[in-house]
């Protein structure tokens, strides 16, 4: 298997729903060590596209194709953990899992969860659920993070250790990361790539890039793209180290 | 000493007991009472259909049943109506269907009551290989489906992502509990097979931390429900369904107050 090969390499995708093309000729990349973001407004087919990648269903057109043996950990927006359910974290930590001596209790350590191990899934905080989710996904040392808008449902503080915790992960593990979502201002110092959606790619690229973009400027206003840009001036120096590589190549199509 | 019509009560209801306890569990987690409900009032077509073809009523049953489930899964697919309108619409239509199937059957040779509430005079040692290799089937997929199941229960497309093939899983589910179905009739009958998985589930829902706890903990009651409900029809001449009911529910009246105030008293469930 060559190294240069994606992750995930999806090929003019195009997924019709009830008769309507809710993802429309996209095509992008994901390589090592990418971050790649993706937003866009409500029903842009962003959670459409993420099922997409992860074959759970096959496109109309186009093509997706994963590297052979890739393993996916996921996070999805949330798990209502129904209280009819009788199941401890550490039990749902080992549903279908076959962990390696000494993974769990550094995925332990690492995600902060010690003290809700023994506690019932179904009494966990937003937060606490999903730390204990992205433990969940890392378990199995895979090799992409594929994460459905993690801090949907989190309050501005649990927002803010998440995605610290991300960036955390993302910076200590050999991981790609895969992600859906609305926080862009709060996940700007760790992307690396921002895909933005409506149904079609709109842009793509590195964050101060797309903050420029008028396709991105007339999705977002004004605000928001200013308030990227400042972000992006702000964090510079930092993202600076990981900015040259092309590992992501994303053609868009203007107009089918 | 299989003879005895006792015994062979005794044993089904143990068989019974033993599947409809675990399998109760995603009963009560992924509510599906009313979709077990529907898929037993299917069971009265497939009886009628397997008595006047001359194929045996489980078999018939076991088609019946597998054919609705697998309908109706087609149709939730296509999202056409809610899904308890669906259940509605074909739980009754079966019955409706089934019932004017059997009026073309000589009725002095059919006893409608015993296929309604279950009857242990009826069990014969047919009945017992269909109920214990059935569930021996039952028991061994689910041992099997155990981790998925639950994990698909937690989060399906978590289960997904992780490599579960949910639709299979799901379809393999809704198949076991049409054997369930077919083999509890001749004891529970069609109009209570539904108590049977989900009552003693929901008592042991309260006494347990983990799923598999709840599934063990599910068996045992229902063999206690079996045991005690045989015993007072036999005795008391009591329909036998019913009574299994009635000791289920007794159980369930017992132990879940006790459950409350020990739970208030110490809060660690």
């Amino acid at each position: 298997m060559k190294p240069t090969t994606p992750l995930i390499s999806a090929q003019h995708v195009t997924v019709v729903r009830d008769g309507r093309s809710v993802l429309k000729d996209v095509s992008v990349d994901i390589g090592d060590r990418d971050f790649l973001t993706i937003i866009g407004p409500n029903g842009a087919g962003k959670s459409m596209l993420l099922k997409c990648l992860m074959g759970f269903f096959s496109p109309e057109q186009g093509t997706v194709v994963p590297r052979k043996d890739l393993r996916i950990g996921y996070v999805p927006q949330r798990l209502v953990a129904d209280p009819t359910i009788p199941i401890t974290v550490r039990r749902f930590l080992h549903l279908r899992k076959k962990i390696k001596a000494g993974a769990f209790a550094s995925v332990i350590s690492e995600t902060e969860i010690e003290n809700s191990l023994d506690r019932p899934l179904a009494v966990l905080s937003g937060g606490e659920l999903q730390r204990v989710l992205l433990a969940r996904a890392l378990l199995d040392e895979p090799q992409l993070l594929v994460l459905d808008e993690p801090a949907q449902n989190l309050d501005i503080t649990g927002q803010l250790s998440f995605y610290k915790l991300l960036a955390k992960v993302y910076n200590e593990r050999p991981v790609s990361v895969l992600m859906v979502s609305h926080d862009l201002h709060l996940v700007m110092s760790s992307t690396k790539n921002v895909l933005c959606l409506s149904g079609e790619v709109c842009c793509y690229g590195e964050p101060n890039s797309v903050a420029q973009n008028p396709a991105f400027i007339s999705l977002f206003g004004e605000d928001m793209a200013q308030m990227l840009a400042s972000y992006q001036h702000h964090g510079h120096t930092h993202s600076h180290s990981h900015s040259h590589e092309p590992t992501t190549d994303v053609k868009a199509h203007p107009h089918a | 000493m299989l003879d005895d019509f006792i015994v062979r009560a005794l044993l089904a209801g143990m068989g019974i007991a033993l599947i409809a306890g675990p399998l109760g569990c995603f009963v009560v987690w992924r509510r599906m009472a009313y979709f077990g409900d529907s898929l037993a009032h299917s069971a009265l077509l497939g009886i009628a259909l397997g008595l006047l073809t001359g194929i045996s009523g489980n078999l018939g049953t076991v088609i019946v049943c597998s054919a609705f489930a697998v309908i109706l899964l087609w149709l939730q697919h296509a999202r056409i109506l809610a899904t308890d309108t669906l259940l509605g619409i074909m739980a009754h239509a079966a019955l409706s269907i089934g019932m004017v199937t059997l009026s073309f059957i000589d009725n002095q040779r059919f006893d409608l009551h015993s296929y309604l509430f279950g009857d242990i005079l009826t069990v014969q040692i047919v009945d017992l290989v269909w109920i214990f290799g059935g569930g021996v089937i039952v028991l061994v997929l689910l041992f099997k489906y155990w981790a998925s199941l639950t994990l698909m229960t937690l989060h399906e497309d978590l289960a997904r992502a992780e490599g579960v093939k949910t639709f299979w899983v799901n379809l393999m589910l809704v198949l076991l509990m049409t054997i369930v179905v077919a083999v509890s009739i001749r004891i529970v009958g069609i109009l209570l097979i539904t108590a049977m998985l989900a009552i003693p589930a929901a008592t042991a829902r309260q006494w347990v931390r983990s799923p598999e706890a709840m599934a063990i903990l599910a068996a045992l009651l229902g063999l206690l429900a079996v045991f005690g409900g045989i015993y007072g029809s036999a005795y008391l001449d009591t329909p036998t369904g019913p009574s299994i009911v009635t000791a289920a529910t007794l159980l369930f009246a017992v132990l879940f107050p006790i459950s409350a105030v020990l739970k208030r008293n110490n809060r660690v469930r």
